[in-house]
Order: C-alpha cells, then structure tokens, then sequence
C-alpha cells in the first residue's frame, strides 16, 4: 500500500508498505531515519518514541498505515535547523547520555513534557519518562537535564515576553 | 616506580561534555543495525525447540519453494567452519545443546518473509531428557581447573573447619542469586557482507580486535581481511565482549547467499544466546570473636554452565581479598547443564559473590551487636589476605567513613523492625564493594598534522562508558595540546590492535598505550625542531612489555554503599528510598562521565536487588521471562535518590593515568546493601535474590 506523511515537516510518501509494518520500520528502513530504535518491538522501552499529530507514541505500536495522512515528528526533527533544543544541549552538559540508545526517544518524551507542562516537578518526570528505560544512567542525570532544560526554556520564554 | 601520576596534567579531571554527544542527541550517532547497505538481504535464526538432543532433518526444499525466500541453511548444506570450539562452531552438528540454540537460518528479501519462514521451517529432531536446573547437591558438580581471569579454584589458609567449631560467634549461611540478562538497550544486531574475500561486519562490539581475529580464523582467513565496524555501542554490560553464535551465523549466511545480510535479534532472542548471569548457590561461613574480629571466613559457590564449554565465574573471589583472618576457604564448584553458556555481566563474580559476602557481615554484625561499619573497618587487612601482597592503594576504612558521614549514619539504632512512617517501615544498610583494577597490553597511534591537530587511532570500544571523551583528554594532556586538538578514533578493527572494554580495564589499558605514543610523538617533534613535517608525523606504541613488567602488587578499587529503604508493612512493596556510594579508585579522570559509571552502576544494583530475574522453566528448558515486560529494570520512577562521591585516591603502582577502572565497582555490593536495609527495617532476611513481596509478606 502507499502511506503519506508529514515527516519533520516533510512530505513524504512511501509505496509499497506491508500491512503489518509498524511506523518504526517504516520511518527507519524506508525512510532512512534510523533516530529513532528499535529495541523491543512490543511497546516497552519507549526507544522508538515519537511525536504522531503531536502526541508522543512508541512508533513500534502503530501501524504504518495508521499514521497516514498524519504528521510525525523524531528526534532528527527536534532541533530548529542548526540550533538545538535546549532538551537536547541539556542531556549532552549534563551528561544525561551515555550509550545513546535510549536517548532519541528519552529526547521525544522529555521534549513534550517540557512543551506540555513548562517546569515539572521530579516526581512528574520520573513519572512521564517511566516508560523510557535507560541502562546505562541510572536516569539522575536525565532528571537532571530535564530540569535544566525546563529552566532555561522556562527563562527564554519570560525573557521574550519581556521584550515584547 | 612510576613518575608521578599528576605531572602536567590540565584536562585528565576536567568535567568535559561527550565528544559524541552532539551526536547522539540528534540521532546522527549511527548504531550497527541503521546501516542500510543495497541489496540488503534480510535473516532470522531459528532456535531449537528441544533442549537437548538431536536435528534429524530441515525441510529446506519446501522453505525455498516460499515467494521471497531466498536460502535456508542448517546443518546439512552449511559451509564448514574452521574450529574445534563448540561454541563457535555454529551449524556444524546436529546436536543440540540447548533450547533457543541456532539450528537453522532462513534468508529472505524482506524481514517479514524472513521472520515466517523461520516461525514455518519444519525441523524433525530427536529430543533426549534435559536437565537445566542448577542445586548446590547437583551430582555432577565438580572442581573446574580454575576459574575466570585465571583465577584458582580453590584457595585454603590454616584450618577453618576447626576454626569455626571453636568460633565464639559463627554465622553460616546459604545465599542464592538468580540468572540475570544484561539487557543492554540496543539489541544485538549484525549486518555482514563479503567483498571478494574480504568480510565486513558492522556490529555493536566490545573487542573489535578479538571479534577479528576469531572471524578470520573461524574463516580461514588473514586476520586483515575482516573489518570489524562498531563506531557506537548502545549498551553492552559484558553482552557485547566475546564472538557470539548470530555474529557467526551472519557472516556464514553472507558467505553463502553472496550478498550482505542483516541478522537483527529481536529482545526476546537476547534471552537466549547473547549470554547471562549464572545463577549462584552460595555457602559463606564467618567464624569471630565477640568483638567481631574474624577468626575464620569461607565462602562456597556452585555455579552453571553449558554442555558447549566451561565458563565459570570467580564468585568467590572477593573473598580473597575483602577482609584479615587466619583461616579460610574458597571454593568454585560448576555443573554443565542444558543451557546456553553463561557470560559476563557487569562485574562478573565480585556482583553476586559480594552479596553473600556482604549479607553475611551484616549477619554477623548482627550477631556480636557491632555496628556493621565498624565491623568492617575492625577486620581491615594490612595486605591481600590470601595473597600477602601489598595493596597498591586500598581506602575501604576512609570510603566507610565518609559515605557514614554523607548519609547521616551515626546513632544507628541497629533494632530491626522499629521504624515506621505510616504503613512504611524503613530501614538503612551498608556494604562494601571491591573491583580489581587491572591493565592489559594495547597499541595505539598517534598523528601529527602540520596544522597543530592529532588524531589518536586505537580499537577500543566506546559502549556508552566515555571512552572516546577521556582518552581525548589523556592524549590532549600528553601532547600538551587541547582536547579540542584531538581527534579519537575507536570502534573500528582497522584501527590499533586493543583489548576488549571489559574488566574494567578498557581506560587504563588503552591510556597508557595512547600516553606512550603521544610521549614518542612528543618526543620526535621536539628532536625534529618542534615543526610537523608536511607529511604529518606518526607513532604507534605497544605497551606488550610495560604492562608484563609492572611490579606484584594487589591493585583494587574499593567502595561503601549505603541504602535507606521503605518497606510497606502490609504488601511488603519495597522501595529504595537512597542511595548512596563513596568510592575510592585511583584518580577520576572526567568527573561527568565518572559520576554517570557510577549512579549506572548503582542503578543496576538496585534493579537487580529488586527486579531482576530469570526463570528457567524446568519442563522446556528456557528462560520464561524472556521480554522488558516480564523481566524487569529499574525504571525511572524506581529510583528516588542515588548519589556518588568519590575519594582522592593517589596510587603510584597504576598506569601513567593514575587511574582504577570505574565500569563495574558500583554495581557491586549495592544488591547487599539493600537487602541489609530491608533486614533492618523488616527483620526479614532476605538470602535469596530479588528481593519480593512473597519473600516479605509471610
Ligand atoms: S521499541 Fe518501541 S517500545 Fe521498545
Ligand atoms: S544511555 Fe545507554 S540506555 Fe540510556
């Protein structure tokens, strides 16, 4: 079948997709977007997270053709052109990366939290990214950056209320 | 003696960013299973649905009448393979040794053939009655020769039997810990493909050099016509260090079909053949004067293996090394069962031989009314207890002291069971944790360019650890230069011959190889009036003979873990409330990537006090919880509060570095921490790993 996508802004279209394959395949294997892993497959490790009209989704759970005519949104499409997401500089200082596996889709997760609710609470964090298992870090470090990140985004908006 | 470790030293301790990060932020970082290289073919192994026995005959012809499939290889139309070594000789009989292991593999143009061709391949086997579960009175157990790393099986001082029958306190107990996964985040994958007869491999590795070298001989070939590439690691644990059965089922399958090959497993197939932690029966007796000095310690582990080869792991180790008394006993006893071959998982014998041991002091404490610190700074050696050598560095006393200080030990009331904040009754624990610091030969190159940049080119491995960051920084440091100068290569087996990233000796091992050729180059560019030649300069370093040399000594890392837990008084719910470790390993050479090494560690600790487990299904043979919803890691919301500090720690008898491997130690000693703590609060022992609700609630 042929799938349309808005993909980071894109338009794309893709033919000859199986019904069984999974937005993540389709999004790694056709498209040449392999941000996003795959580490599972059956929705537990929230690797493959990412935004679907919006909405954070575990792109092994959703069906190519469910994403049709919808707009996707993966950690290749969270920077604005050369300049980063403070999420993203924030995970780097604050050394919330190691392996990286788990980062693009821990990125996807934290970024809407941030968006969504400004400057979260520790306890709303660890809850929101409870479904992105890491490793490696031992997830302080994350909490850490997620804070950082709220904080600064948090300062860029007053700051640009200000002068305006 | 070596030169001073902190001669010119500007970047070595620096908090410096991962020089990757960028990279791994925006999804750039390219991980084995994203190459996508033309006229990719796609194959799924096929496991063996009896545990033991025989395949008779594989159905290749009805498989390759399928759309898509483009061959099926089992035993009878594999290419033959050139080794004596059962583990590695994969598809080469038809003796199974196990369930899940390979039998056969089906090669299609898509993933989706693939995977239902390998669920339809008719295989007819002749299954034998298995055995998989492991007893510590297993007729079968015996006395392996000796144990990993090389060590001895048995080791005996005195006469402990007659020490502890004569002990005024005796504390003598069995400790279980279960078989645990690695479950590293990136699942293993391997994309093969022959050139000629040139192999290329991309595939996350440890030990690029030693995945080479045993697909050139596996093959038949000059160890330079395989190319190893593994840029990025996404996790490994020890899961990524040796040449596993699907690395070689790729490139088998590459060879045969003539084109490049993906083999992807999926988290259910890491269960099987990507090894695991053995489980483990231990015996720990501690024979003390009332004041809690030992008078006698033996420690007896009975561990697993496979039919297919030998691995056992230094369980009791540890308690070699942790504490003085006159009399004592080591024992390694195996038993080869039906099973896939354990491997090394972060801190292979020191994680869970430190349990028992640590349990067991805590035990002990108990039992002369000492507190469990003192204990251990009361039975202090002077020098390696077994082996009389001199510690190079050893700061147990001082870790003890300061993570007591941090965490508010003192005025302990050691009563379990009297602490409750509403349904929650808490409680604190301590243990120690040791790793040995170790160093391997390495080679490395270092280049000049006119322009003032150097790149340093080695084949170590960056598994997330920080690798490629802190060796910048040594090199920067040895070349008088800026990390921003320095350019590091790794990940690639055309690179530098370098040991495995594993024993916690990648860092040391690869640093002093990387020290050595910046000091050469260093040294040449000085001779030659301090100008790059146009050509670039260039010298590789081999520390074969430096690391054969270094003096006897007993090179350890040490630490204290502390641990506040909450137990819910009517579900027995346990959470880990803190965490705490000081540490003491030689000089810290990046704080940032340090402290993650470290809380990771812990972390996993934690996850494997708590949650980890697999179960070995006696009936068919294989592990039961074999996916990330039945067999579970901490999780963001498990952790509340982990904290790492560390000691200065100078130690002349290292490496140029100064520094101890970091990888592992805090994983070791965190399990017995915490269960220590769930005693306290509950006055409930827990012997047996994870720790569970059923155990708690009686
Ligand atoms: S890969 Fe989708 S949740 Fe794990
Ligand atoms: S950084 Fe390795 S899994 Fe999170």
């Amino acid at each position: 079948m042929r799938v349309h996508l808005t993909v980071n802004g894109r338009d794309e279209t893709v033919d000859g997709v199986w019904e069984g394959e999974s937005l993540l395949y389709v999004l790694r294997e056709r498209m040449g977007l392999p941000g996003a892993k795959n580490a599972c497959e059956q929705g537990e490790c929230g690797s493959c997270t990412v935004y679907l009209d919006g909405l954070p989704v575990c792109a092994c759970l959703v069906a190519a053709g469910q994403a049709d005519g919808r707009r996707v949104r993966t950690v290749e499409g969270l920077a604005d052109g050369g300049r980063l997401h403070p999420i993203q500089e924030a995970f780097v200082e604050c050394g919330a990366v190691q392996c990286g596996f788990c980062t693009p889709g821990l990125l996807v997760q934290a970024h809407d939290l941030i968006e969504r609710v400004g400057e979260p609470s520790d306890a709303e964090i660890r809850e929101a990214l409870a479904g992105n298992l890491c490793r490696c870090t031992g997830y302080e470090k994350i909490l850490d950056a997620v804070r950082l990140a709220a904080a600064r985004r948090g300062a860029a908006r007053t700051g640009t209320e200000d002068r305006s | 003696m070596t030169a001073p470790v902190t001669a010119g030293r500007r970047y070595a301790g620096a908090a410096l960013d991962r020089v990757e990060g960028l990279d791994k932020v925006t999804g750039r970082a390219a991980y084995a299973a994203d190459h996508r290289p033309a006229d990719l073919v796609h194959a799924v192994a096929v496991p063996a649905t009896i545990a033991r026995g025989e395949v008779v005959q594989v159905d290749v012809d009805a498989m390759l009448k399928r759309p898509g499939v483009v061959a099926a290889i089992w035993h009878g139309n594999a290419p033959r393979l050139a080794t004596s070594d059962e583990e590695l000789a994969v598809l080469q009989s038809r003796r199974v040794a196990y369930r899940g292991q390979y039998v056969a593999v089906v090669v299609a143009e898509t993933p989706e053939d693939a995977r239902e061709a390998a669920r339809t391949l008719r295989i007819e086997y002749v299954a034998e009655e298995h055995d998989v579960i492991l007893r510590a009175d297993h007729p079968r157990a015996y006395r392996p020769e000796n144990v990993n790393a090389g060590h001895p099986s048995d080791t005996g001082q005195g006469d402990p039997d007659a020490a502890l029958a004569a002990a005024p306190v005796v504390v003598d107990e069995e400790y279980g810990t279960p078989a645990e996964h690695n479950n590293p985040m990136e699942p293993h994958a391997t994309i093969a493909d022959w050139h000629g007869d040139g192999l290329i491999v991309h595939e996350p590795s440890q030990n690029v050099s030693g995945l080479r070298a045993t697909l050139a001989s596996l093959f038949g070939m000059p160890p330079g016509h395989v190319h190893v590439v593994s840029p990025h690691v996404g996790g490994g644990f020890g899961s990524k260090a040796k040449t596993l059965p699907h690395t070689i089922l790729a490139a088998l399958t590459a060879k045969q079909v003539g084109r490049p090959v993906k083999l992807a497993l999926t988290r259910r197939q890491l269960f099987v053949a990507t090894g695991y932690r053995t489980p483990t029966v231990q015996r720990v007796r501690l024979g003390a004067e009332p004041d809690g000095r030992l008078i006698a310690i033996t420690h007896d582990a009975v561990m697993q293996s496979s039919t297919l080869s030998e691995f056992t792991e230094q369980t009791a180790v540890p308690s070699r090394v942790m504490y003085a008394a006159p009399h004592r006993r080591t024992t390694h006893r195996v038993v080869r069962l039906d099973v896939p071959t354990p491997s090394w998982m972060r801190a292979p014998g020191e994680c869970p031989g430190m349990f028992a041991l640590e349990s067991a002091m805590d035990e002990l404490a108990i039992a002369c009314g000492v507190d469990p610190v003192e204990l251990r700074v009361r039975n202090e050696p002077a020098a390696g207890p077994e082996s009389g050598l001199p510690f190079s560095s050893r700061n147990l006393v001082a870790c003890l002291r300061e993570g007591a200080r941090r965490f508010g030990w003192a005025g302990r009331d050691p009563r379990p069971g009297v602490r409750r904040r509403g349904r929650t009754l808490i409680g604190t624990g301590v243990a120690a944790s040791t790793f040995p610091a170790l160093r391997a030969p390495s080679s490395a190159t270092v280049r000049a360019e006119p322009g003032g940049r150097y790149t340093v080119r080695i084949a170590a491995a960056d598994i997330g650890t920080g690798a490629r960051t802190v060796l910048t920084q040594i090199a920067a440091d040895a070349l008088g230069t800026a990390p921003a100068a320095v350019t590091v290569e790794l990940g690639d087996s055309a690179l530098p011959p370098a040991p495995v990233a594993g024993g916690s000796m990648g860092t040391a091992s690869w640093g002093t190889a990387v020290v050595r050729a910046c000091e050469e180059l260093a040294a040449r560019l000085e001779a030659a009036g301090g100008t790059v030649p146009d050509g670039g300069l260039e010298v590789t370093a081999d520390t074969g003979r430096e690391v054969r040399a270094q003096e006897r000594y007993s090179r350890h890392a040490f630490g204290a873990q502390f641990a506040e837990v909450g137990v819910d008084a009517d579900t027995g719910e346990t959470r880990v409330l803190r965490l705490l470790g000081v540490f003491a390993a030689g000089r810290v050479l990046n704080p940032k990537t340090a402290r993650s090494q470290f809380i990771g560690g812990m972390t996993m600790g934690l996850s494997m006090a708590l949650l980890e487990e697999s179960i070995m299904d006696g009936r068919f043979g294989d592990f039961l919880n074999c996916d990330l919803a039945q067999y579970h890691i901490a999780a963001h919301a498990d952790v509340r509060d982990v904290q790492a500090y560390w000691l200065e720690e100078e130690d002349p008898h290292l490496n140029p570095m100064g520094s101890k491997g970091i990888g592992e130690i805090g994983i070791v000693g965190t399990a017995a921490a915490i269960a220590n703590a769930v005693h306290h609060a509950t006055g409930v022992r827990i012997r047996e790993l994870p720790i569970r609700l059923d155990k708690l609630v009686r």
